[in-house]
């Protein structure tokens, strides 16, 4: 009988154990948030890439054709809007900031393919290699980002049921100070090239 | 009466995962099984060219490392080019872990579509232009003359030509985050705190002086710790004194050692096993093709180019 209850004893003290060192989430949370962090810094890079292809298109398509310059400059200053708005993953929890930087990306996504759009009036530009090439690199990079961009929505929606289940929200608001994330909204129209009348 | 029941059961069962079933066969196109490199699914290839494409992708992985593989479907059902190939890249992990040297050519037959999805590894020798200019350049110019075996044929010829010069060990590619050092460091000083704390607090006979041991306990393995006093010093208290505080609870009356010595149990029936051991992770998705050839874990993020004829 004595035994019994000893043997519960040390079972019930190592699920108590079990409880608090696994149970709380701590590394479960630490991995979501690093996973959140990874997925971030790729869809920066992304973005970054696209904004370091734009000089390079921007000379190509001046210099093949009298280009009209107003599609050519609102896509430089949007380039310009875009690269001014870093937000790194200590950001990601401010709404604000976030749809700031989401807004700007979006005007470059939009003046952008109002330039392809454009483009396709230009039959010598089109033919050009150099212009292919770069037109090549920016659908690719367009598909990394709307990769990059999937992987982030979901590593965020995997953090934030950690932040917002029981028991690891305690862990997360009282032992590592971990806030909800914003991810983007599913406003896949904006990849859709605008319509443009001519 | 019995066989009623079970027939509510199912039924039940049938109702509950019906709604699952039916949305996850709706909105985006399956990925295929992989069966080989060569999965012709819209039967574009004929039988022994296929066979001997088959044979060039293995001793091209033979001699260089990369996986190539080709999928041709008959239609994307509505589904986008791009979202069916990188989950057909996700899914099938063509290229070795680590190297990400794989790459898949992609063929929507009806939709006149296709595209070249390139693992991370091969991006520096297949950029998306090269890509693009493979797709323009060499496949559909055949595509549209309607020789899609010859034109996959001659897409693979200029695909295995550009990543061949690509070697194998030379690329380190960025390590996706790095791990949580202090974090660990952090856990491991908590988990050795709190068994300490367990075993000094059963052998105390107050709370207080089990909660004080624990803590105690808390503060030697934070000296211990590389990291010191720092942050760790807080955390290793609190739960020192907590499972302190436990231990002494548990341990109740057993004076000394109890260990060897009798153990009078107090309180109350709290029953086992309340606590679950933790968080099972997901199942590891096996799979693979049946003809011995399988994705060796490469991963894609979205580059290559896509085409039309």
């Amino acid at each position: 009988m004595r035994k019994i209850a000893r043997g519960r004893n040390y079972f019930l003290l190592t699920g108590l154990a079990a409880f608090f060192i696994s149970g709380c989430g701590y590394n479960q949370l630490q991995g979501l948030d690093e996973q959140v962090k990874a997925a971030w810094a790729e869809v920066q890079n992304q973005y970054q890439r696209r904004a370091d292809l734009i000089p390079n298109l921007v000379s190509t398509v001046k210099g093949a054709a009298q280009f009209e310059q107003q599609t050519l400059q609102q896509v430089i200053e949007a380039r310009a809007q875009a690269t001014s708005i870093k937000l790194d993953a200590q950001a990601l929890s401010d709404p604000a900031t976030f749809k700031k930087f989401e807004q700007a990306q979006q005007n470059l996504s939009g003046a952008l393919s109002r330039l392809m759009l454009v483009v396709e009036r230009y039959p010598d530009l089109k033919a050009n290699q150099n212009f292919r090439d770069l037109q090549a690199q920016l659908e690719g990079t367009e598909n990394r980002i709307a990769v990059a961009r999937k992987r982030y929505v979901e590593s965020v929606a995997e953090y934030n049921k950690g932040i917002r289940f029981f028991p690891t929200n305690l862990t997360a608001k009282y032992l590592l100070g971990l806030k909800e994330r914003e991810t983007f909204s599913a406003d896949e129209g904006a990849a859709k090239p605008p319509q443009v009348k001519f | 009466m019995k066989l009623r029941k079970t027939r509510l059961l199912i039924a039940g069962f049938v109702f509950l995962l019906a709604p699952t079933i039916f949305f996850s066969l709706t909105p985006a196109l399956d990925v295929p099984p992989l069966r080989g490199r060569i999965n012709d699914y819209a039967g574009l290839i004929p039988a022994d060219r296929a066979r001997a494409l088959e044979e060039r992708l293995a001793r091209f992985e033979a001699e260089t490392g990369h996986q190539i593989a080709v999928l041709t479907v008959p239609s994307l059902k509505g589904d986008s080019l791009e979202d069916f190939g990188i989950r057909v890249a996700e899914s099938w992990k063509i290229g070795k872990k680590g190297f990400d040297n794989g790459a898949i050519l992609l063929i929507a037959r009806d939709d006149r579509k296709l595209r070249i999805e390139v693992g991370y590894g091969l991006e520096g020798v297949m950029p998306d232009a090269i890509a693009s200019r493979i797709i323009r350049e060499v496949i559909t110019p055949l595509f549209r003359s309607g020789d899609y075996a010859g034109g996959i044929e001659a897409g693979i010829d200029a695909i295995l030509k550009v990543t061949k010069g690509e070697t194998l060990p030379e690329r380190a590619r960025p390590a996706p985050g790095p791990p949580a050092s202090q974090g660990g460091s952090l856990i491991t000083i908590l988990m050795i705190t709190a068994m300490l704390a367990l075993f000094i607090g059963m052998t105390r006979r107050k709370l207080f002086g089990g909660a004080v041991g624990g803590a105690a306990s808390g503060l030697v393995t934070s000296l211990f710790a590389s990291g010191g006093l720092g942050f760790v010093l807080l955390p290793a208290l609190i739960v020192g004194a907590l499972l302190g505080a436990i231990g002494a609870a548990l341990g109740t009356g057993s004076a000394g050692n109890q260990w060897v010595g009798r153990s009078r149990s107090r309180r109350g029936d709290w029953g086992g096993g309340v606590f679950p051991g933790g968080f099972g992770g997901g199942g590891f998705g096996g799979g693979g093709g049946d003809g011995g050839f399988s994705g060796g874990g490469g991963g894609f993020g979205g580059g290559g180019a896509s085409g039309s004829w």
